[in-house]
């Protein structure tokens, strides 16, 4: 007998149903329904940022090193679990090379970041020359939550490109997974439920980007949102990330990896520490 | 003339139905409220709170800085109530009583050694004679858990008493602390005993002690004011505290006052909510509310 898969939602590290109830069919190629898919509405979206909010302080208070353990567990786990990808990507209507191809590409980013995670810092941070007797520094730290709008292609490669360099650089996420290929997303939030993710890193709603996209756009509580090109809704998105001054990456190079999507979304704090002389010959240093 | 405890008459003897309360209580949090009365109740819980800091750590300081917020609770949004009260230790009502002259907010002095309340007679009267001598307007004392669950219910009800009389003006709090009282049984034989030995209000929660406000705590004591109100005709008023400290639970805890009690205890001299965080989140509500922007606690002040 068959057993048809449920797909849940995943905010603060457990699998709820949408609050609103509603639901989305997603058929394959023959347009036989696959599943029904949650569509979730903003309260969702409050829940994902309070639980994201509440994850934060402890996710960013790992050390720099413990990230990349747990990042590259989740290589482990999503590489384990690569069969099963690949089939819901073709029951999906993606061709078998195709479906292979974008879940190696997907091990490999998380891998990637997970490299990262202790070494952006010193890559990125810098000591800075100034014409009086300080020792000027600046270093990343993490924005808090970033809003995460997955491009519609690449459902599961396009989720991971966007989501995995905000958490690597120790902030939390809220992601709105692809509308019209969503089933990946939350297999793959099964995949950080198994990786040591602590519970709201990463959170993932499905449903519409018309109608989530907004919710996070003005939410005062999120720190930046990233998405890749969404025609005609991104100037009301743009207008939205005003009130707070959100930040807004919108990335349109399909190619989409980079010590540049972590840095994004890092401030940098520049501290002027008063001392004699930094590097001379009588310099104490 | 202090009142001499009669447990025939004055306790109810009644057994708490658990499974009926907690479903009548699962009833009140699914009423639909909607947005234009969702606003008034917000602002009416903004009224109602008893804005606390009971900590080891207080310093006039951190006392005068929520007395400030007490009369500021977000002023880049004019038209906001201010909250009902602050609620501190006896040695910081001066600093609060200073901090306060020139408005209605009045103060509430915890007293009787809370929160365990493990001292004397003589040294509860004089911790409650201070605080009152010190110009607090309202008495949250402790009762003596240890002793009423070991039975001596006339030492509760005689030290309620006594505390009474030490007040003065003032008007008595008596917290129960419901998280230490095991059963809804032994919460309502403490709000009878409570509520006959003078007590112008029953609080469940010292806030030290999990579990603390439950709905079905606050309903069973909501059911003994009742019960009293109707065989006398005497308003006590009720005050939970701790663990309140989102919008939507203390709508529901209105919902319940109105509903068990009716519209003449829906004002801060017969309700209370003693919260520390609720404000914040009440705020943050109302924004939303007229905004339509979820809020951020970034925008607010920390106390």
């Amino acid at each position: 007998m068959d057993i048809l898969k449920t797909y849940k939602i995943y905010i603060g590290g457990s699998f709820p149903r949408t609050e609103s109830g509603r639901y989305y069919p997603i058929a394959d190629a023959t347009g036989k329904t696959l599943a029904n898919v949650c569509l979730s509405s903003r309260k969702d979206v409050r829940n994902a940022v309070v639980a994201a909010r509440k994850a934060f302080g402890g996710w960013s208070e790992k050390t720099a090193f413990n990230r990349g353990q747990i990042l590259y567990r989740i290589a482990e786990m999503l590489d384990g679990r690569k069969g099963q990808f690949i089939d819901e990507l073709m029951d999906q209507g993606i061709s078998k090379s195709k479906a292979e191809k974008e879940v190696e590409q997907s091990v490999d980013r998380v891998v990637y970041y997970a490299g990262w995670a202790d070494k952006y810092q010193q890559v990125a941070s810098s000591v800075n020359p100034v014409s009086s007797s300080h020792f000027n520094f600046s270093a990343l730290e993490p924005m808090g939550i970033i809003g995460i709008i997955a491009p519609q292609e690449n459902s599961l490669l396009g989720l991971i490109e966007l989501a995995i360099p905000a958490i690597c650089g120790g902030n939390t996420a809220v992601v709105v997974a692809s509308e019209s290929y969503p089933l990946c997303s939350i297999t793959f939030a099964e995949v950080l439920h198994s990786s040591d993710v602590p519970g709201g890193v990463v959170n993932i709603l499905t449903g519409k980007v018309a109608e989530l996209a907004p919710a996070l756009a003005g939410h005062m509580d999120i720190n930046a949102l990233v998405s890749c090109p969404l025609g005609e809704l991104q100037t009301s998105l743009a207008l939205s990330c005003v009130e707070n001054l959100k930040r807004n990456f919108i990335y349109t190079d399909p190619n989409r990896q980079g010590l540049n999507f972590i840095t994004d979304l890092q401030e940098v704090k520049t501290t002027w520490h008063p001392i004699e002389s930094i590097g001379g010959a009588t310099s104490s240093y | 003339m202090r009142k001499s405890f009669d447990p025939t008459t004055m306790l109810s003897h009644i057994t708490v139905d658990k499974v009926g309360v907690e479903e009548r209580v699962a009833r009140f949090q699914t009423r639909s409220i909607k947005s234009e009365s969702k606003l008034q109740g917000l602002k009416m819980v903004l009224n109602m709170i008893d804005l606390t800091t009971l900590e080891g750590k207080d310093t006039p300081g951190k006392v005068q800085q929520m007395c400030y917020k007490a009369q500021h609770l977000h002023d880049v949004h004019p038209g906001l109530p201010c909250v009902a009260a602050v609620c501190v230790y006896p040695s910081m009502v001066g600093t609060a009583k200073k901090a306060l002259s020139n408005s209605s907010v009045k103060i509430a002095s915890v007293s009787t050694a809370f929160p365990s309340g493990q001292s004397t007679r003589e040294i509860k009267i004089s911790d409650t004679k201070f605080a009152a001598d010190e110009g607090a307007d309202e008495i949250d004392m402790v009762i003596s858990r240890g002793k009423f669950l070991a039975g001596e219910h006339s030492f509760v009800f005689d030290e309620i008493a006594a505390i009474k009389e030490a007040c003065g003006k003032a008007r008595l709090k008596v917290i129960l602390e419901t998280g230490e009282l095991s059963t809804l049984d032994n919460v309502r034989l403490a709000s009878d005993i409570a509520i006959h030995a003078g007590a112008d209000f029953i609080k469940t929660s010292t806030g030290k002690i999990q579990p603390a406000a439950t709905m079905q705590v606050t309903y069973t004591m909501l059911m003994a004011i009742k019960d009293y109100f109707d065989k006398t005709g005497i308003m006590v008023g009720m005050k939970p505290a701790g663990g309140i400290s989102t919008s939507k639970l203390a709508l529901h805890n209105l919902v319940m006052v109105k509903e068990v009690l009716g519209n003449a205890w829906l004002s801060n001299d017969w309700f209370r909510f003693g919260a520390s965080s609720l404000a914040n989140d009440v705020l943050m509500q109302i924004i939303k509310t007229e905004t339509g922007l979820y809020q951020s606690t970034d925008y607010f002040s920390i106390d």
